[in-house]
């Protein structure tokens, strides 16, 4: 894989974007671009996919997450089944081994997976025959968050290369924390992470990046404010004193905001906690907040991602695929 | 293959040719010995000078180390209540394999050893179906709940031999100064395991830069220190005899190293994933190297290793913790903790001798003097009278353990495929031999 030529995204999963490399996030981002545009058309409707089957498996509830990448399969043709653990069986207490097994059994080309615990995306992807993409596990890795934010930092800036980019909010137990820094730092921009101590570790910088406790520091000179959403369960004397008392110190608001550059981009990736990380007008200030631009770059990004794994895939039947019947 | 040490009379049987070990006396000479029955009956260089009179079998120990079986101070065996992970005959056949000729399980199983009637009935079982020694440790408290202390002093008299709630803290350190002040009174030993619960949270391996990569819940080493620093105060004010289960983290060296210093009745064992293994084993979410303190990082197992060799350390467990695959096929902060350890204690721990670490003695006498002592055990030792529990060790050949050859019921190891130099030839309880290695296996 090491000697793979550029302009090639040679892994048969998503995973995380720990591990890739910058010619390979290049690739997705720059299929991505050609989506946004598709995706402005009238007729989104792609047949690339067609044939092709894309399962949704939420073992953790979302709304944007799963409709993007619902919207994403459709545009490209495939057909999608969404699955969340309400309705499934692991409330019967199956495992997810066994759950992986089962639907590995429907052959369907895409598994896209989001659960609740570090690594468990892994675990399942070393037991289906299909393409996985990661939509988030645990506190691990959200890759398609990471490059949906790069997109749209792309698009705005031009580059990643060298600007600052400052991570606000609960970095401790982020997946957007974390794919966004190894997909930063790798990219060459320089990344800082702010949030109050309970809610970081001093050893975030041995990936690189500067770690800071106060917002105003933290802010000076950003290029870039991507602010992350706290836990309810977080908020109330755990972590943090109060909701309050986080929005003091922590919340984005046009004063901390004065740190950053005057035309730092705000970002969030939602769904957002209005008045306990980010101010009303800050999110809405429609010069400065690429909030919603980020919803729209992120079904481009997952319909890049789709295309560039299925296309790995054979289109000859499984070998199995009579013995199976 | 492997035949209960309890039935039937060996006989006399001479070993010959060997390389006599024992820690007990700092032994190390050429010689044989000659065991009677159950029962160690000679031992000595120019015994058997002139031949083995007819009559006696003999065993050629082809100049391999003899050395007393060893004790493993910690294991988990599943019974009663989780036969599916262990049972006494397997985990028994397990220790056999690996050397041990002395099992100490934990009383974590259900229901908990808490009563004296369950101590019986896991001697009485492990007479009809182990083919090793087995002697329970009592629960510490009723039903390991952290809240009543159990009866030891009755424990004790059917047969328990020291007191831990197995994988538990203790927290109440009222209730743990009043376990370590009546313990001392009947001299009995306690043994802890060291996590302070509430630091430790939903914590899942080492806390550090790994567990920070991985998105994991870490545990920090405080949650074991600050465990251990209590507990020495309370051995302080009470004077019971005390055993840090199994240590992980340097810090508790230099905890344990003071308290020896000041002459404390405090004593403290390794598991041997804690000196052959540190944290980059989890690697890519490895749920097999899912432990219990967990593995610590490369520094932490030096300082265990140095622990070890300056005496901080006192014994060598296996820490055997079966798990079936469902147990561990999970996401990792869900998996079960704990290795299949009896098989690989004595090969991971001659890793030590190999690579220069500890010399051979030293090693032996942490699985079978140091805690035969602890223990009072009437095992550990190659002396005339003793019980003739016994190994023949192979220190050089070198293999590869692999999953499928373990012989124990579940095969949670993270060593599969790891080489490995050195490993029991021959293991002997009571005079008889419950197992013998054949090469073609």
């Amino acid at each position: 894989m090491a000697t793979a030529a550029p302009h090639v995204y040679p892994h048969r999963h998503l995973l995380g974007i720990e591990g890739l490399s910058a010619a390979e996030i290049t690739v997705l981002l720059d299929r991505s671009e050609e989506y946004v545009d598709q995706n402005r058309r009238v007729d989104k409707k792609q047949s690339l996919l067609r044939g092709r089957t894309l399962i949704n498996l939420f073992f953790e509830s979302s709304t944007r997450t799963r409709t993007s990448f619902e919207l994403a399969g459709k545009r490209l043709g495939a057909d999608v089944i969404n699955m969340s653990a309400e309705a499934s069986s692991i409330r019967k207490g199956e495992t997810l081994i066994d759950t992986a097994m089962t639907l590995n059994a429907m052959h369907p080309d895409a598994l896209v997976v989001r659960h609740p615990h570090s690594g468990a995306v892994n675990l399942l992807a070393q037991k289906v025959d299909c393409a996985v993409i990661n939509a988030g596990d645990g506190s691990h890795e959200h890759p398609t968050q990471a490059l949906l934010d790069a997109l749209t930092i792309r698009r705005r800036r031009g580059r990643l290369d060298g600007l600052i980019v400052a991570i606000c909010g609960d970095i401790l137990h982020s997946r957007v924390a974390r794919s966004n820094i190894h997909l930063l730092i790798t990219m060459g921009a320089r990344v800082r992470v702010v949030a109050p101590p309970t809610l970081v570790s001093p050893l975030f910088d041995r990936m690189g990046v500067e770690v800071h406790t106060n917002m105003e520091t933290g802010l000076e000179g950003v290029d870039i404010v991507m602010m992350l959403r706290l836990q309810t369960e977080r908020m109330q004397g755990s972590y943090v004193p109060s909701v309050r008392e986080y929005f003091h110190f922590y919340g984005l608001d046009y004063q901390k905001l004065a740190a950053a550059k005057p035309d730092a981009l705000i970002m969030h990736p939602g769904p957002m906690n209005r008045g306990v990380e980010i101010d009303t007008d800050v999110a809405d200030d429609i010069d400065r907040s690429v909030i919603r631009e980020q919803v729209e770059m992120g079904v481009a990004v997952r319909m890049a991602c789709l295309d560039i794994l299925t296309s790995h895939l054979s289109n000859d039947p499984p070998a199995d695929a009579d013995a199976a019947a | 293959m492997a035949r209960s040490f309890s039935k039937g009379d060996p006989g006399q049987v001479a070993y010959i040719n060997a390389r006599l070990i024992d820690p007990w006396d700092g032994r190390d000479e050429p010689g044989a010995l000659l065991t009677e029955g159950s029962r160690i009956a000679d031992i000595g260089p120019g015994l058997f000078s002139d031949g083995v009179p007819e009559g006696i079998s003999t065993v050629d120990c082809g100049g391999h180390v003899l050395a007393p079986g060893l004790i493993d101070m910690r294991a988990f065996l599943g019974e009663p209540g989780f036969e599916h992970k262990e049972t006494l005959a397997t985990g028994s056949e397990a220790a056999a394999v690996g050397g041990v000729t002395t099992i100490i399980c934990l009383p974590g199983t259900n229901p908990v050893i808490d009563d004296a009637a369950l101590v019986e009935y896991i001697e009485r079982r492990a007479r009809e179906y182990a083919v090793v020694r087995v002697h329970p440790m009592g629960a510490l408290t009723n039903g390991t709940e952290g809240h009543e202390m159990t009866e030891m002093g009755l424990l004790a008299e059917a047969g328990a031999v020291a007191f831990t709630d197995g994988d538990r803290f203790l927290a109440d350190a009222q209730l743990m100064r009043r376990a370590l002040s009546y313990a001392s009174g009947l001299d009995l030993l306690i043994v802890q395991h060291l996590e302070e619960a509430a630091l430790a949270g939903s914590g899942c391996m080492n806390e550090g830069e790994l567990a920070l990569r991985l998105g994991l819940p870490g545990i920090p080493i405080a949650a074991e220190v600050i465990a251990l620093e209590r507990d020495l105060r309370l051995v302080e004010l009470t004077g019971g005899r005390y055993h840090a289960a199994c240590v992980s983290a340097a810090e508790s060296v230099t905890c344990l190293a003071r308290a020896k210093a000041r002459e404390l009745p405090v004593s403290a064992g390794v598991a041997a994933h804690h000196f052959a293994l540190n944290e980059t084993a989890v690697g890519d979410y490895r749920t097999f190297a899912k432990t219990s303190p967990p593995l610590r990082a490369e520094e932490d197992r030096l300082a265990v290793i140095q622990g070890m060799r300056d005496g901080t350390i006192d014994v060598i467990v296996s820490d055997h913790s079966p798990q079936d695959q469902e147990s561990k096929r999970q996401p990792f902060i869900q998996a079960a903790s704990g290795i299949a350890g009896l098989e690989t204690m004595l090969p991971l721990a001659l890793e030590l001798y190999h690579n220069g670490s500890l010399p051979l003695m030293r090693i032996l006498e942490m699985m079978t003097a140091a805690p035969a002592r602890l223990l009072g055990l009437a095992v550990g030792r190659l002396e005339v009278g003793a019980p003739a529990d016994l190994v023949v060790i192979d220190l050089e050949t070198p293999w590869r353990i692999s999953e499928e050859g373990l012989v124990a019921k579940s095969k949670n190891t993270p060593f599969d495929r790891r080489p490995i130099q050195g490993r029991a030839l021959r293991t002997v309880v009571a005079g008889h031999t419950v197992f013998e290695f054949t090469a073609s296996a």
